[in-house]
């Protein structure tokens, strides 16, 4: 039986395409790597089918891919070696809000958009960890990549709030981790070995998460923003060092863009919650006289009237970010998410302008905390799809972003495939080494989005 | 192809597939199939491939353009302001290199041929437009105030016939001055011009247009938010300029002078939501006159569902899809979905089965038709029924 008819017979006809259309359009994604080939897509809706399709695939050896919003831009979902792209988006059930025990239990292709408005809807004193990527992203796909939310400078990184998995082994077999894997509860992913990192940072190589836990926090009444401005950007390290020391921020990120003239700085924008307003304005002011007192108040400046525009931009969430991919006219955005020690910010900011010039780009930064270890530092590149050099010329900054992130002593978060093998030609062997091993314990035919984490 | 140049702008984000609080999918294209293909943002980048001839216009690609109904949504929700206007009208471009190119899924070429070779897609004689008002003693047009323009779906089919027969009592009874077109009437041409077929269009609307002018027809109210769209923004590039509304604005200004009866039909208040015709809604952008004819009823307790306005549902039905089925068959379709939504709107006050179902209240036949059914389908017959808001105000009028 043909591979195609044996995915039909798992998922009706319906789910499965072996078109050209539906080919094309998911042997790429949105930034500016290569195409892949896909040579079928598959939308499961039950465990049990994404089992059986992994089963067919490991015993034919054809490659998956899983996808969700497909807006990690790296080419991560992009099938490298032809094969199943399986997007898991028809598995779309929130399946149980626990306000008490304080977790959402979801299927894996959860919209983030979906899980916000759901919670709003339904707990509104609750709320998750929303990144900036457009709403269409799934909750899975951004907490397997270690990504972060508006949330994330107070609670950590989205991975860190996993209360527990149900994964697809490439072998087939269906494996829950956490409080689940005794019981019907979902609230913690340990005490016991924790194997959620067999999953996390993989790109999909290990496994297929089907559902996920994910911790839910307090949603304060109120939420203000306050922003600083400075041109002192040596200092931002010790700038930043200071408004996480004070601990009242749930959200704290850069920003910088060469043009227009006035947003030509680097700022600080922080955002206070609280569930009271004396709470909020004791914050303000906490943060007002932090920078007052900052290197005798000259540096770094309160910013009086931020405009309303910029203020909501600031508040929404999730921001307009994606407005990026048209700033060349050409709905291309990808961008190199260094995450750096907090005391390299300086060097990064210097050199990804010079990056950004030498490739005839205007530079813009948008940088995230994360919890005062260290930053999301983001060398963003938009480019026009339109034009080939142009794309190369991304590609280019890009890794050349990468190198200076590994000069910095960084790391590269959600890195495209040649970014990953820097990472491991630097990395220690024996770490490589291990990396290998799990793989291949996990994967033995190695079908799961071959080319990623590929240590030679 | 015209618009070619906003196709790589796309960065497939996908804003455009959902309503504005981002809770759910809101192209009823991918979310009748739930490939990225299907989606506004999966359009663009096939298109564009198409053109660049990386793919080629197969019986899918056929499917992927003539599944899309038009609905506006993508054009409401792109974030991208320099190009998000002229989305669908990309689609229609694209639609329209293949009616050129004559590669059209069947159920479409089907269509396009019946409305070519009978004026309308029922196979219906011409002479036979008018039967809908036969036993109404409805005057032709003669220079009455206004034109009654009824269109295919209200001149052909049973149920569009029963809903143009309570628009022209309700008329009557508000004492407007209007004549009908009978068999002189020709389709509007709109869902073959969101089909792509151009030319059938302008042959279709320049009769129409003709025999207006001849007639000295100024003021048109139509039944069906389709020819209101047509009739109203693409009649006068072809030199038809007239004053067009849609039968529901002309409620708003007259009901009020009439009196209603204090005690509906129904001795107990029904909760009613509305469902907003995308041609109405976002392509003409009036939320209001509907809602404001439906306060005006007594008994009837207006309740909104999540997704309205310009963030509704479209029921599946637009861009010809009501006769070709590309959208409205299979397990999960914009209908089944909407239907369910309404279901529940109104079933969160359930006023019990003794009592009677709430309503689901629209102001187009294909919507009324497109939900009907859904609510067949989905068993949800007892809990909610579909009106067209003309038959509920001919209810308390008679
Ligand atoms: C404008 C913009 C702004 C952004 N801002 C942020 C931000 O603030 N914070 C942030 O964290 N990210 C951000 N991102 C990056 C990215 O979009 C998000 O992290 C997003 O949540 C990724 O989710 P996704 O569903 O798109 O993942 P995908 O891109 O679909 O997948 C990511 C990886 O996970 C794998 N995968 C997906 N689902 C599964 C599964 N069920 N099982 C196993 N493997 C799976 C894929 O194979 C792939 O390797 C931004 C992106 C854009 C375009
Ligand atoms: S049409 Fe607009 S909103 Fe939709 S994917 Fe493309 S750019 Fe994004
Ligand atoms: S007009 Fe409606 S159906 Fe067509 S692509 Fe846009 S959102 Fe989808």
């Amino acid at each position: 039986m043909s591979a195609y008819q044996a995915l039909v017979d798992i998922v009706g006809s319906d789910r499965v395409s072996e078109d050209l259309v539906e080919r094309y359009l998911y042997s790429r994604d949105s930034g500016a790597q290569p195409a892949g080939q896909a040579d079928y897509v598959v939308l499961p809706k039950t465990v049990e089918e994404v089992q059986q399709v992994l089963r067919l695939a490991n015993s034919r050896n054809i490659p998956v891919t899983p996808l969700g919003g497909g807006l990690s831009l790296s080419g991560l979902v992009v099938p490298r070696r032809g094969g199943i792209v399986l997007d898991m988006k028809r598995m779309d059930r929130i399946l149980e809000v626990d306000e008490m025990n304080r977790y959402a239990l979801i299927e894996a292709g959860v919209s983030q958009g979906a899980l916000r408005e759901y919670l709003k809807q339904h707990h509104p004193r609750f709320q998750h960890s929303t990144p900036e990527a457009p709403p269409t992203a799934t909750v899975t796909g951004n907490a397997l990549i270690q990504g972060h939310g508006h949330i994330s400078p107070r609670y950590g990184v989205n991975s860190d709030m996993i209360g527990g998995m149900e994964v697809v082994l490439p072998t087939g077999e269906i494996t829950r981790i956490g409080s689940c894997s005794l019981d019907e509860k979902w609230f913690t992913k340990g005490p016991m070995p924790d194997l959620a990192g067999l999953f996390v940072g993989w790109y999909g190589t290990t496994g297929v998460a089907t559902k996920l836990s994910l911790k839910i926090f307090p949603k304060p009444a109120f939420r203000e923003v306050m922003a600083f401005q400075t041109d002192a950007v040596d200092l931002l390290p010790e700038a930043i060092s200071e408004v996480m020391y004070l601990d009242m921020a749930e959200d704290f990120f850069l920003i910088m863009q060469e043009k227009p003239d006035w947003m030509n700085h680097a700022f600080l924008v922080v955002i206070v919650s609280g569930h009271f307003k004396e709470e909020i304005e004791l914050k303000k002011s906490a943060y007002k006289n932090l920078f007052k007192n900052f290197h005798g108040g000259q540096p770094i400046g309160f910013v009086r009237d931020l405009h309303p525009a910029l203020e909501k931009r600031f508040l929404d969430v999730p921001p307009l970010a994606a407005l990026a991919a048209d700033f060349r006219e050409g709905g291309g955005f990808q961008y190199t998410g260094a995450i750096l020690s907090v005391d390299q910010v300086p060097a990064a900011w210097h050199r990804g302008i010079e990056i950004a010039h030498q490739y005839d780009m205007i530079c813009s930064y948008v940088h995230q905390v994360l919890q005062g270890n260290s930053v999301m530092f983001g060398f963003n590149y938009s480019f026009n799809r339109g034009d080939e050099k142009d794309i190369e010329r991304a590609r280019m900054a890009l890794e050349d972003s990468n190198r200076v992130t590994l000069e910095l002593g960084g790391m590269i978060w959600k890195g495209e495939r040649p970014a990953q093998q820097m990472v491991l030609e630097k990395m220690d062997p024996n770490t490589a080494g291990l990396i290998k091993r799990v793989k291949a314990l996990l994967d033995p035919n190695g079908i799961m989005n071959p080319g990623n984490w590929e240590v030679p | 192809m015209q618009y070619e140049e906003i196709l790589h702008r796309c960065f497939r984000c996908g804003f455009c597939k959902l309503p504005s609080d981002y809770s759910d999918i809101n192209c009823p294209a991918y979310l009748r199939y739930r490939f990225e293909s299907f989606s506004p943002g999966g359009r663009m980048w096939l298109i564009r491939a198409w053109l660049d001839g990386n793919i080629q216009a197969d019986a899918r690609f056929q499917e992927v353009l003539f599944s899309c109904a038009t609905c506006n949504n993508c054009v409401e929700h792109c974030i991208f302001p320099k190009f998000k206007d002229q989305l669908l009208n990309a689609f229609i471009a694209a639609k329209a290199a293949l009616v050129d190119e004559g590669r059209l899924p069947p159920q479409v070429r089907d269509y396009l041929t019946r409305l070519l070779e009978h004026g309308n897609p029922y196979k219906m004689p011409r002479k036979k437009r008018g039967n809908w008002a036969s036993e109404l003693g409805i005057e032709s047009y003669a220079g009455q105030e206004y034109l009654f323009y009824v269109g295919d779906v209200g001149s052909f089919d049973e149920s569009g016939a029963r809903i143009a027969r309570s628009v022209a009592n309700v008329f009557r009874k508000l004492g407007l001055s209007f004549g009908i077109l009978g068999e002189k009437e020709g389709s509007d041409g709109n869902e073959a011009r969101a089909l792509g077929e151009t030319e059938l269009f302008k042959h279709l609307a320049e009769r129409n247009i003709d025999v207006f002018k001849q007639l000295g027809v100024e003021k048109v109210v139509t039944l069906s938010p389709h020819g209101y769209n047509a009739l109203k923004n693409d009649y006068p590039e072809l030199g038809g300029e007239f004053q067009v509304f849609h039968y529901t604005q002309l409620l708003v200004e007259r009901l009020p002078a009439i009196e209603l009866p204090d005690s509906p039909d129904f001795a107990f208040p029904r909760k009613a939501t509305f469902h907003d015709p995308c041609y109405l809604g976002r392509h003409n952008q009036d939320y209001e006159s509907a809602r404001q004819v439906l306060d005006l009823l007594p008994g009837i307790e207006r309740v909104e569902m999540k997704r309205s306005g310009a963030d509704a549902l479209c029921c599946g039905g637009g861009g010809g899809n009501f006769f070709t089925d590309l959208v409205s068959s299979g397990a999960e379709t914009a209908a089944k979905v909407r239907v369910r939504e309404a279901a529940d709107t109104l079933g969160a006050d359930m006023l019990g089965a003794d009592k009677g179902a709430g309503f689901l209240v629209t102001a187009c036949p294909v919507c009324t038709l497109m939900l009907e059914d859904a609510v067949k389908s989905q068993n949800l017959d007892g809990r909610i029924q579909v009106r067209e808001i003309s038959e509920l105000v001919a209810e308390q009028l008679f």
